[in-house]
């Protein structure tokens, strides 16, 4: 389906700029994920996407209804405040769900020993 | 031809999300172990609120961005819910 909002020059090249770049960089960490190795590598990759993807989109969003509302719209910083304090606690929850899983069944490849790493 | 031009742009990056998705699709068919399922899902999931909001953009309504923010709140409560099963075997105790 092509259509696109009415937006003046300037306004379509910072929401197109944006809205390409957003979804390239969520691309890259979606293909990391696919592409690493062990569970311990993959957990790093999606996390271009929470962060710098969704920052990028929701820039292009912001400038987008602005411009069309003529007025300032900042309620698209909802999303980036609750994605970006929510992804470090998903992702630290299930790393650490997944080292007690490795060091319960005796797995060679766990980075670290999990015991001294909660002494230190 | 600036509206052509953007028109184009936001359909480019629906679709380069779309393979996100397919990426994301892969890892949780294929995983070897439940904790890289759940890593696919929110993966997922992100890339699913991604579209959802260029969408908004391309029509110009704030009708999408309630539905990002559902997605969101949802897809942290489910992976955390996950997680958490992973770690002791159940939700809730």
């Amino acid at each position: 389906m092509i259509e696109a909002p009415e937006l003046p020059i300037w306004a379509a090249i910072i929401v197109g700029f944006f809205v390409l770049a957003g979804a390239s960089i969520t691309l890259i960490g979606a293909i990391g994920l696919v592409r690493l190795g062990s569970f311990y590598e993959r957990v790093h990759a999606p996390t271009l996407g929470p962060t710098l993807g969704t920052i990028c989109i929701l820039i292009a969003s912001i400038t987008c209804f602005t411009t069309l509302q003529s007025r300032p719209v900042i309620h698209e910083i909802l999303i980036g405040v609750f994605i970006s304090l929510t992804t470090p606690v998903t992702l630290m929850l299930l790393a650490r769900a997944a080292l007690y899983r490795d060091s319960r069944e005796g797995a060679i490849d766990v980075p670290g020993d999990s015991a001294n790493a909660i002494n230190d | 031809m600036s509206l052509f031009l953007l028109a184009f742009v936001i359909t480019m990056a629906q679709i380069i999300l779309g393979l996100a998705m397919g990426c994301a699709v892969f890892r949780v068919v294929r995983g070897p172990r439940a904790q890289d399922r759940v890593l696919g899902l929110d993966a997922l999931y992100l890339a699913a609120m991604l579209v959802l909001l260029t969408y908004g953009i391309q029509t110009g309504r704030t009708l999408f961005f309630e539905a990002a923010l559902v997605v969101a709140l949802l897809g942290f409560a489910g992976t955390v819910a996950l997680a958490k099963f992973l770690m002791r075997g159940e939700v809730i105790e």
